[in-house]
């Protein structure tokens, strides 16, 4: 990688200097690369001064004026790869996918999302080329599928529109061969009803309860991560890949920072999230949106054009600050994140040991969970809605709840943390009755289903309980 | 948008009553949860809040001597006010006084500190006054037309907190009271996720600080809204000055100021939620932490071997405005950027550099 300091001179640029709490060579790299971005804040190199021509700064090819080139001076065959280092780099040192794997892609139509399919797909190429090749065959090639969600339940569009770009999903994935990808599109309101016209009413009726428009916009997030764990499922996934990047993340630090999600804010950002049941994986993350948007227009790569719905929400509020932040200095997004990284991780951002642990080399066991380790994902108590782990005063509250008698609606209420409470909980016996009854079951069996979580509850409140066992009430006739 | 009160408003034909002793007729709509709040009420709501605020996290014990950081401004004078107030509804049993710095900006702190003058008088504290030109030699003007526009803020900023302990120090004090209020709070937390400062962003939202040093300092008005600190000074009509420093539109700060009010224009509580945030964030066992020392020529507390202001001093008195800001090289961060600065302006002649590029060094 080029280095900062190529072009003479000490760099000033405070971007580019590590803070002493810093370490390891991977970020240096990370830094060094990021340094060059905003080509129009550093001096004019010799190689522009007078002429229209410039060289790359890795290759040192010549590339005429009129070719495309990327903002770190690269030209378009380096940017890419480095782009793609980076997500190989993520891939690999998380070990995020396996060869037994089946990934599904979280497809938005966007510039991320696109370029994670992408990549997935070269991947899938090299993998599937090097089993070719190979004698023995032992290692299969991982599979992949993807995954779009079609919200024209509640989108402000026409309806046909969505035909259209049905089509184009199907025209993007067909053209990624050799390897098959299954493509998955599934309706919003499947998770509220198999039936559609009664999900539609469902999902709307949900939506409408909600008067908060930042609970709104957080609350369809949750039930778009809750549809395509359901795809996920229900076809077999071991992974789901989402195409967050840098820029989301940053801007997702500070609207969790200004909700109040402090706590649970570091789970949100590390590369693995495994409390779902298909863990979730973010290898896009070290790339920033500018340079996601640059590779898509650089290789010509296709992105839908949904119409966004008017945003008037905090989210809306922080991209906007988060985007002023950016022009004033692009590596700003880079610093937030690596704020956040600093934070401390929950036990759920790592993989939980399965058959493939055995395979990963023992630089990389680290990242898996140790279950012999009293840290396991059941310590932590998850919001049903969010899924965010509640801080010690909420689980206090939760506590002192369960130790009286209380309806399913309350102990529901009771376990979701206090920024789903305030912004997506309505307010109000009535509504709030109402609501619950029209989440989708998804959500509320997480508070009320199954033995492992009435030992997650009793856990809660073992230091309160007078009896040993559930069995004791049936000997208290005395011997 | 949702409304953040709970309580109902009682419902009339001709005009609003206060909707907590629904008598009085409503004045004005609490910033901090949009009640509609007669002025009688909000005295009590605004100092009882205080007054739990100060019980809640022990902040004062009986007979303590305390230093109120008084600079002239709404928080300040407010924070004197309600203190004195508080002392005597409640019986702290505080022996309090005014302590003023006089950072030697003409035409703002001049006149300011006359505002302090007469809350020395209004309220019956003893007021004393701290100087830099006596502390340091230099004064804010001198600095800025040594340095420039651009890190003024850093110099003002180190000097300033020295000087209050070492003021508060002088005049016996155990404790030191200062007016930072939730925005404030709220500000640095978000400032220090910008700069990527995890050290300050742990340290941040402690109510008091300074505990293993000479003069611990509280901030009672850590929950408390800044403007509901202005509405107080307005109906209660107390004395303050109300101009911005004259030195601090360059300020970063500026860019989460704005959009902490637009983010309270939306939803009023996030003022709160951020300080929570703030309280909630847990640094990472494998995050190097920096160790806390003593400054090696005058002992205040540091990290490195020379405190921030006797460093910040040095390059002042050296011709070395950059000295002290921006990240330091390794652990010999002094002798290598003096040797750098020392070769530079051997080649180049010149003895001081303006600043030019737009960083955040701090």
């Amino acid at each position: 990688m080029a280095s900062c300091g190529g072009r003479g001179g000490e760099c000033h640029q405070s971007h580019c200097q590590r803070s002493e709490e810093d370490g390891g060579t991977e970020e240096a790299t990370r830094e060094t690369v990021a340094s060059l971005s905003v080509a129009g804040d550093s001096p004019p190199s010799s190689a522009t001064r007078g002429g229209a021509l410039e060289q790359c700064t890795k290759c040192g090819e010549t590339v005429a004026a009129a070719a495309p080139r990327a903002i770190n001076g690269l030209c378009a065959a380096c940017f890419r790869a480095y782009l793609f280092g980076k997500f190989k780099l993520a891939v690999t040192t998380n070990a995020m996918i396996s060869p037994t794997d089946n990934v599904l892609v979280a497809f938005s139509g966007g510039p991320a999302s696109r370029v994670t399919l992408q990549f997935v797909h070269e991947m899938q190429c090299i993998s599937l080329k090097n089993w070719n090749a190979s004698k023995s065959q032992a290692l299969p090639v991982f599979g992949v599928g993807v995954a779009f969600i079609d919200e024209s339940a509640i989108s402000i569009g026409p309806l046909h529109e969505m035909n259209k770009v049905i089509a184009q999903i199907r025209s993007i994935v067909s053209t990624l061969s050799p390897a098959h990808k299954e493509l998955h599109i599934k309706p919003l309101e499947n998770i509220c009803s198999m039936s559609s016209n009664d999900g539609r009413i469902r999902l709307n009726e949900l939506l409408d309860s909600v008067t908060d428009a930042t609970g709104k916009e957080d609350f369809m997030e949750y039930l778009r991560m809750l549809t395509l764990q359901k795809i996920a499922l229900d076809n077999g996934y071991s992974k789901l890949l989402l195409g967050s990047c840098t820029s989301t993340i940053a801007c997702h630090v500070i609207s969790a920072t200004v909700k109040g999600q402090g706590y649970s804010l570091p789970g949100d950002v590390q590369y693995v999230d495994a409390r779902w049941e298909v863990p979730v994986v973010l290898p896009l993350r070290d790339c920033t949106a500018e340079e996601l948007n640059q590779l898509c227009h650089l290789d010509g790569l296709e992105l839908l054009q949904l119409i966004k719905r008017p945003s008037n929400s905090i989210n809306s509020l922080v991209s906007s600050f988060v985007a002023r932040l950016r022009d004033e200095n692009p590596s700003r997004e880079r610093t937030i994140v690596r704020t956040a990284e600093k934070l401390r991780p929950f036990c759920f951002n790592k993989f939980v040991e399965d058959t493939y642990h055995e395979f990963v080399p023992s630089r990389l066991r680290c990242k898996f969970q140790n279950i012999n380790n009293s840290e396991t994902a059941l310590s932590e108590v998850l919001c049903p809605l969010c899924g965010s782990p509640l801080s010690e005063p909420e689980v206090q509250s939760l506590r002192n709840i369960l130790e009286k008698t209380q309806t399913l609606v309350e102990n529901f209420t009771a376990h979701c943390c206090q920024s789903c409470s305030f912004q997506i909980l309505p307010t109000g016996a009535e509504s709030l009755q109402h609501f619950y009854t029209v989440l989708p079951q998804s959500v509320t069996v997480r508070v009320t289903g199954g033995t492992s979580d009435h030992s997650q509850l009793r856990e809660l409140i073992d230091d309160c309980l007078l009896v040993d066992d559930d069995n004791d009430d049936d000997d208290d006739d005395g011997t | 948008m949702e409304e953040g009160s709970a309580t109902a408003k009682p419902r009339r034909a001709t005009g609003r009553l206060c909707s907590t002793c629904n008598q009085r007729k409503a004045a004005l709509k609490r910033p901090k949860t949009l009640e509609q709040i007669c002025r009688e009420c909000f005295y009590r709501v605004f100092e009882d809040e205080i007054h739990n605020v100060i019980m809640d996290n022990n902040l004062f014990k009986p007979g303590e001597r305390v230093a109120v950081a008084a600079s002239g401004g709404k928080d300040s004078t407010v924070l004197a006010y309600v203190m004195s107030e508080l002392n005597r509804r409640h019986n702290y049993g505080l022996d309090l006084f005014l302590l003023s710095v006089d950072e030697g900006i003409t035409g703002y702190r001049d006149d300011s500190l006359e505002t302090v003058k007469r809350n020395e008088i209004e309220y019956g504290l003893p007021l004393k006054v701290v100087s830099y030109k006596d502390l340091y030699g230099w004064t804010m003007d001198e600095i800025v037309k040594t340095i420039g526009l651009k890190n003024n803020c850093t110099f003002c900023g180190v000097f300033r907190r020295q000087a209050l302990d070492r003021g508060a120090a002088l005049m016996k004090a155990d404790k030191l009271v200062t007016g930072h209020n939730a925005d404030d709070i709220a500000e640095t937390v978000l400032l220090n996720i910008l700069r990527g400062d995890i050290a300050r962003l742990s340290r941040c939202t402690f109510i008091t600080t300074g505990e293993d040093g000479p003069i611990p300092r509280c901030k009672p008005f850590k929950y408390t809204y800044e403007k509901e600190i202005v509405m107080y000074a307005y109906f209660k009509k107390l004395d303050y000055f109300s101009t911005e420093c004259i030195y601090s539109p360059n300020a970063y700060r500026g860019f989460a100021r704005e959009f902490i009010k637009d983010l309270e224009r939306m939803r009023p509580r996030a003022i709160l939620d951020i300080i929570r945030s703030g309280e909630n964030f847990r640094t990472a066992t494998s995050t190097k932490m920096p160790e806390q020392g003593t400054c090696e020529r005058c002992g205040y507390i540091s990290s490195q071997k020379l405190c921030k202001a006797c460093l910040l001093l040095e390059g002042l008195n050296r011709g070395l405005p950059k000295l002290g800001i921006g990240r330091a090289r390794g652990t010999n961060g002094l002798n290598k950027r003096v040797e750098q600065r020392n070769l530079h302006s051997e080649r180049t002649g010149s003895s001081i550099e303006s600043k030019q590029c737009g960083t955040l060094d701090f």
